[in-house]
C-alpha cells in the first residue's frame, strides 16, 4: 500500500472510531435515564407491593394500609371501554383509507388531520371532552374518561391499520378479486388476514399509550376514594390516584403512589413486549 | 369443429373455430395516455392464445381488460368492445364479480391467500356455491389433481398455503382458479418467477387445461409461446402487429417487426 493510501485509511479509521464512540455515548445516555427511572420505581415501589394492593381500596388520608383495588379496576374499565370504543372506529377508518378511499383526495386530508390528532397534547383532549360531555352531564364520569381515552386511541389505530393494510401486496387483492370475490370479502378474508398481526399490535400499543394517561382523566373522570363500577359516576383510576397521592405529605399515600406507578409501568412494558413478540412471530411465518 | 352451439355467434365467427372472446376496436387509457390502440382479435374456444412482445407493449394491459381487473384502479378506462359469448363485458352494468368468476386469472407471482391449502381452494368455491363438506372435499381434490398438485399436498391440506414452494404455490393458484369452473383462464407470465422444472409442469398443465378452458397467456419467453399455444399475438407499443397461428408467427412472420422480435433483434 502506498503512503497516501495508508494515511487515508488511517484517517477513515479514526473518523470511524470517533463516530462509533459518539453513537455508544448517545445510546448509554438514553438508556441511563430509562434505567434510573425503572430503578427508582423498583426501589420505591416494591416495598409497597402486597396482596392488599389488589384487594383493598384506597385509604383515607393519614390512615395505615389500604390498597389500590378500586383504582386498578377503574383503570382496567376505562382502558377497556376507551379502547373498545376507539379501536373499532380506528380500524374502520384505517380500512376506508387503505382500501376504499386509497386514491381519494379526502384520504390524504384525513391522514393529515389524523397525524395532527396523533400528536395533540392529551390535556387538550381532556378539556375537549370536559366541554363536550362533562359540562352537559353536570358531573365527572367514567364514560367521559373512556371517551377521552377513545379520542387518543383512534389516531393511533387509524395510523397503524392504514399502514399495515398498505403493506398487504396489491397482487393478493387482485388475486382475490380475480376469483370474483366482492370488495368487502377481499378486505375481510384476505387483507385483514394478511395484516392481522400488525393491526393487533397497533391496538396493543394504543392500550399501552392510554393506560398511563393522566391529563385527560383529570378533567373527565376525576377520581373516587371508594369502590365503584358505575361509569356514570367519577371512577377511581391509577394515573389520577398516583397524581393525587404523590403530591401529599402522607407517607402511606406516597408509598401507594410508587407502587401504583410500578404496576402501570410493568403492565405497559409487558404489553409492549407482547406486541413485539406478536409481530415477530407473524413475520417468521 | 362447429359453431352451431353458439347461438350468439357474430358475423365474424364465420371462421372455422368458434370465438369465446372477441376483442373489437379496443382502446385503453391509463389516465390520458393511450396504452392500447384499436386492438382486434379473437380468443378461440378451448385453444391457447399467447401474447408476446417487448415490455410495455400492452400485452398485460390487454389481459387485464379481459376480466376488467383494471377497474380496481382509478383513471384507467377501456373503449370499444370485448365480447364474451357475444356479450360486451365493457358495457356499464356488468357484474364484475360474476364476470371474474367466468374469466379466471393466474398472476406473475404466486399469490396464495394467508390460509390453509384446503381453504385457498374452498374459499373461491364457497363464493358462488353452497355445497356440503363432502362435496367440497371432492371439489378440492379435483382441483388439486387438475393442477398436478394433489399428490404433493394431500397429506397436508391444513398446512398454510404459504408453506409451499414457489412452483407449488403457483399450481395452488391455478387449482384455485380451476376450482370455480371458469370459462376462460388468463395467465399473466405465470412462469417468470419459477425454475425450469416448475415451468415445465405448468406448461404441461396448460396443455391439459385447454381441453376444457379457453386460455390466454402472456409470456416473455418465446419458446414457451411456441410450445403451449395454437395462436400467437405479437404486440408492440400498444398495437397488435400480427395475430396468426403460432406455427406461422414463428416460421413465416408477415411483419418485419415480428421477425425482428422473434429472432432476438430487439426486445
Amino acid at each position: 500500500m502506498s503512503k497516501t493510501a495508508n494515511a487515508l485509511y488511517a484517517g477513515r479509521k479514526r473518523t470511524n472510531i470517533i463516530a462509533m464512540t459518539l453513537c455508544y455515548a448517545a445510546t448509554i445516555f438514553g438508556l441511563m435515564w430509562l434505567t434510573l427511572i425503572l430503578a427508582s420505581l423498583l426501589i420505591n415501589g416494591i416495598p409497597g407491593l402486597s396482596l392488599a394492593i389488589f384487594f383493598e381500596n384506597t385509604p383515607p388520608p393519614n390512615a395505615q394500609g389500604g390498597g389500590l383495588a378500586n383504582a386498578i379496576v377503574g383503570s382496567l374499565m376505562l382502558t377497556t371501554l376507551g379502547v373498545g370504543i376507539g379501536a373499532p372506529v380506528g380500524i374502520l377508518a384505517g380500512t376506508y383509507m387503505a382500501e376504499y378511499g386509497r386514491y381519494e383526495r379526502i384520504t390524504s386530508v384525513i391522514r393529515f388531520i389524523n397525524d395532527i390528532l396523533l400528536s395533540a397534547p392529551s390535556i387538550i383532549i381532556g378539556l375537549f371532552i370536559y366541554t363536550l360531555v362533562v359540562l352537559p352531564m353536570g358531573q365527572f364520569s367514567g364514560i367521559a374518561g373512556a371517551l377521552a381515552l377513545a379520542v387518543i386511541v383512534i389516531p393511533v389505530v387509524v395510523r397503524t391499520t392504514e399502514d399495515m393494510l398498505m403493506l398487504v401486496p396489491n397482487p393478493l387483492r387482485e388475486a382475490a378479486s380475480a376469483l370474483g370475490m366482492p370488495r368487502s370479502l377481499v378486505i375481510k378474508q384476505v387483507a385483514y388476514r394478511a395484516a392481522r398481526a400488525g393491526i393487533i399490535t397497533g391496538v396493543l400499543l394504543a392500550v399501552a399509550r392510554v393506560s398511563g394517561e393522566t391529563a385527560p382523566l383529570l378533567f373527565t373522570v376525576l377520581s373516587n376514594q371508594f369502590w365503584s363500577l358505575d361509569i356514570t359516576q367519577p371512577l377511581a383510576n391509577l394515573p389520577v390516584t398516583i397524581n393525587n397521592f404523590i403530591n401529599n405529605p402522607d407517607p402511606n399515600w406516597k408509598k401507594l403512589a410508587w407502587t401504583g406507578a410500578l404496576i402501570i409501568t410493568f403492565a405497559v412494558l409487558s404489553l409492549n413486549i407482547g406486541a413485539r413478540a406478536l409481530s415477530k412471530s407473524s413475520q417468521s411465518k | 369443429m362447429t359453431i352451431e352451439t353458439h347461438s350468439s355467434s357474430q358475423p365474424s365467427a364465420a371462421l372455422p373455430m368458434p370465438e369465446r372472446i372477441s376483442v373489437r376496436d379496443l382502446r385503453f387509457y391509463y389516465g390520458e395516455s393511450l396504452a392500447l390502440k384499436n386492438i382486434n382479435l379473437p380468443l378461440y374456444d378451448r385453444k391457447v392464445t399467447a401474447f408476446i412482445g417487448p415490455s410495455g407493449c400492452g400485452k398485460s394491459t390487454l389481459l387485464r381488460v379481459l376480466n376488467r381487473m383494471y377497474d380496481l384502479y382509478p383513471g384507467q378506462r377501456a373503449e370499444g368492445e370485448v365480447l364474451l359469448d357475444g356479450e360486451n363485458i365493457l358495457q356499464p352494468g356488468i357484474d364484475l364479480n360474476l364476470l371474474r368468476s367466468r374469466v379466471g386469472m393466474v398472476f406473475q407471482k404466486p399469490t396464495p391467500f394467508p390460509m390453509t391449502i384446503y381453504d385457498n381452494i374452498a374459499f373461491g368455491v364457497r363464493l358462488y356455491e353452497n355445497i356440503s363438506k363432502a362435496d367440497m372435499d371432492v371439489r378440492v381434490e379435483e382441483a388439486l389433481s387438475k393442477a398436478a398438485l394433489w399428490k404433493e399436498v394431500k397429506d397436508k391440506l391444513n398446512a398454510s398455503g404459504l408453506s409451499l414452494s414457489g412452483g407449488q404455490q403457483q399450481r395452488l393458484c391455478i387449482a384455485r382458479t380451476v376450482a370455480i369452473k371458469p370459462e376462460v383462464i388468463l395467465f399473466d407470465e405465470p412462469c417468470s418467477a419459477l425454475d425450469p422444472i416448475s415451468t415445465a409442469k405448468i406448461e404441461e398443465l396448460i396443455d391439459e387445461l385447454k381441453s376444457e378452458y379457453t386460455i390466454a397467456i402472456v409470456t416473455h419467453n418465446m419458446q414457451q409461446a411456441a410450445r403451449v399455444s395454437e395462436h400467437t399475438a405479437f404486440m408492440y407499443l400498444g398495437d397488435l402487429i400480427e395475430f396468426n397461428e403460432t406455427s406461422n408467427i414463428f416460421t413465416t412472420p408477415k411483419d418485419q417487426r415480428t421477425q425482428d422480435y422473434i429472432t432476438g433483434r430487439f426486445g
